[in-house]
């Protein structure tokens, strides 16, 4: 889950980042307060969770109370790369003598974790990795050693860090890597990082993604998630506990196993484009024991998807055994219905794997009008297409 | 011969007596594992009955090695143990841990990673968030169904357990040396790399099928390595070409970051690496069959 700068700001105080004064607003007449509170100058900083803001107007200085309220009506509501700003931060403003970009992040293909720093911060920080990659330091730092204080002091000389600053950026290092680990992070980045006129280390402008898989032990990082802009129907299989992603397609796909339902909806795009270009309309998941409740879930939240013409039920039984799926899917059919739902859209299905001669007959006794098999998942994808694209 | 794991192996079960882990012991125990023991240190010094195979309980992992000679541990216990069992198991020394377990914290990863480095890598580790691996007619350490497929010549590594299954079945007839469910987490211990390295000196290999999908450059490196070091015939299928960027697509390795990590790089990086690769798992096959005819 990648946060918002304000987010990310407030975690970086918590672990005593030195940060500059900010709070975030969503009307832009509340800057005047906010603004008065942080001595009458601002800077107003769009939160949208992309980069290249500056470019797109997004940042504005304020010289006066009355100045933030009008660049912050400019900002809230602008688009930015798709990205609709619901949110400024107005933050302190500082004096700025150099910026340098530091982080931490999980580097996947050596399997250890990587402090990046360099003295050439502010710009993208991809641009410097590119043009000029002698300016940005990377040092793997051991999971199981962690941040020791000679590790600090090794990144903050290999990025050429000047000497009077070596011990404030060493231990803002050390309070990053506080952040980093104790909130499960999988990226810490400041850039800027700030040497401010008054010779003050600060992080100016920060990007943490922290790891969904760590919500067993960080139960404030629910409170984080930006609901008002995740897509309804995703936030409702949420609710459910189901692996949804909402896509742009018209074919509904409901398959076990993570793997499997990619190369499904990779088949069903495939087969789509004989079919008047129908795609997939979401990724979802049901796991390993596709009960008839999680069925009726997924089939409720893809038979409410108004984009879905057609649903392709996609079950290699490995564990679960094809006679629970399909006794999953007719139980699902009657539960809807006896919800009231209008169940009216045409079913594929494919079972194949453990006891599927069993699941295909429940399903052919069951002879429901909207339910049909394909035997392969090639054929059931191509059924499917075709049925979304009439 | 086939890779990892034989019917030689002597399998124990960390977190036997919990639910999961009491289902998949049964299974393994009745495709014909030599189960030797489970870990629970509540449970030290009693026994599960399966069916009339009595399998002892003992208090740590190193305790169950010096009682049976076990070398290969499958460990089933729950995400917010995970890093302590994988770690008590580097620490016995055991030649293999297969981490079932799934939703574990990368940084949790991370640390039983370096831990297990710093130890000189005594102990493979395969998995997190992985089906375990099966050498059909031998061994089945883990999660996947052992009536798919017969004892066969192909070797097959993956990151997807359904996936997996589903190449299992498209070439049941066949058959195969070992299956490897790698998983698809951000760190894993097995990389397609290592497996592919041991079906390459598997004598009883003689075609690899490798599967892979989006999120880092697993897939890319795989192909270097091919390029330099694989003799033998390799088949690619890899999932998630329709998937969009920075979305997680089930698995918590799988997403495409910018331009990084997408299906079709991977492709084309073993399509460079002379991997022929197959545009849906039916394809890819039909492929492994065309390469095994000559």
């Amino acid at each position: 889950m990648d946060l918002f700068e304000y987010q990310a700001r407030d975690l970086f105080a918590k672990h005593d980042v030195p940060v500059l004064a900010g709070e975030v607003i969503d009307v832009p007449e509340a800057a005047r307060e906010v603004t008065e509170r942080l001595g009458g100058r601002a800077v107003v900083k769009a939160q949208v969770k992309t980069g290249g803001r500056g470019k797109a107007g997004g940042v504005k200085l304020a010289s006066d109370p009355e100045d933030a309220v009008e660049k912050a009506r400019q900002i809230l509501g602008m688009d930015i790369k798709g990205h609709t700003v619901h949110k400024v931060m107005l933050a302190q403003t500082a004096d700025i003598a150099e910026e340098y970009y530091v982080s931490f992040l999980l580097d996947r293909a050596n399997r250890t974790f990587l402090a990046m720093a360099s003295v050439e911060g502010g710009m993208d920080i991809e641009e410097v990795a590119a043009t000029k990659p002698e300016a940005l330091a990377k040092i793997p730092v051991d999971a199981s050693e962690g941040l020791t204080d000679a590790k600090a002091r090794e990144i903050v000389e290999a990025a050429k860090f000047p000497a009077e600053v070596a011990d404030q950026v060493t231990d803002v290092l050390k309070k990053l890597w506080t952040v980093f680990v104790k909130e499960d992070a999988l990226l810490v980045e400041v850039n800027p990082l700030v040497k401010t006129s008054s010779g003050d280390i600060v992080a100016l402008d920060g990007k943490v993604s922290l790891d969904a898989n760590a919500e067993f032990r960080q139960p404030d990082h629910a409170a984080l998630e930006d609901k008002a802009a995740a897509n309804p129907l995703e936030a409702a299989a949420k609710a459910k506990g189901l692996n949804y992603v909402k896509l742009d397609g018209q074919v509904g796909i409901i398959g076990n196993g993570a793997g499997l339902v990619m190369s499904t909806l990779d088949v069903v795009a495939y087969a789509g484009e004989n079919h008047g270009g129908v795609k997939p309309a979401n990724f979802l998941d049901i796991g390993g024991g596709a009960s008839a409740e999680v069925m009726a879930n997924g089939l409720e939240i893809i038979l409410g998807d108004p984009d879905v013409k057609s649903v392709f039920v996609n079950v290699f039984g490995g564990i679960t055994a094809c006679d629970a799926v399909a006794n999953g899917i007719v139980q699902a059919l009657e539960l809807l219905k006896s919800k009231g739902e209008d169940v009216n859209k045409p079913l594929v299905v494919r079972l194949d794997g453990n006891n599927a001669e069993l699941g295909r007959k429940i399903l052919n006794d069951a002879d429901h009008p909207l339910v049909q098999q394909v035997d392969t998942m090639d054929g059931a994808a191509e059924r499917a297409a075709e049925l979304a694209a009439k | 011969m086939a890779i990892f794991l034989t019917k030689e192996s002597k399998v124990i079960v960390q977190g036997m007596t919990g639910s999961e882990g009491q289902k998949h012991t049964r299974r393994m125990l009745a495709s014909g594992t030599n189960v030797v023991g489970g870990v629970n240190p509540r449970k030290a010094g009693t026994t599960v009955d399966f069916e009339g195979t009595e399998v002892p309980v003992f208090g740590t992992v190193k305790e169950a090695i010096e009682a049976t000679g076990a070398d290969v541990t499958v460990v089933f216990v729950p995400e917010k143990f995970t890093k302590s069992a994988v770690v008590e198991a580097i620490d016995a020394e055991i030649p293999l841990a297969v981490v079932i377990t799934e939703g574990i914290a990368v940084h949790d990863t991370a640390e039983f990673w370096a831990y297990a480095c710093a130890k000189g890598n005594k102990t493979r580790i395969i998995g997190p968030n992985c089906p375990g691996l099966i050498t059909p007619g031998q061994s089945n350490a883990g999660i996947i169904p052992a009536d798919i497929t017969k004892p066969g010549r192909i070797g097959l590594v993956s990151k997807s357990g359904t996936l997996t299954y589903q190449m299992m079945y498209e070439l049941r007839d066949i058959g195969f040396s070992t299956c490897v469910g790698i998983g698809g987490d951000p760190i894993i211990g097995t990389t397609h790399i290592d497996a592919l390295k041991a079906f390459e000196e598997d004598p009883d290999t003689d075609l690899i099928v490798m599967i892979g999908e989006i999120g880092g450059d697993a897939e890319e490196r795989a192909a270097e390595f091919i390029k330099a070091n694989v003799t033998k015939p390799v088949v690619g299928y890899v999932a998630g070409f329709t998937a969009p960027e920075g979305k997680t697509m089930g698995h918590a390795g799988a997403i495409v970051s910018g331009s990084s990590g997408t299906a079709q790089a991977k492709k084309e990086a073993l399509e460079a690496a002379g991997v022929k690769v197959g545009k849906t798992p039916s394809e890819t096959a039909r492929l492994a069959r065309e390469v095994l005819a000559g």
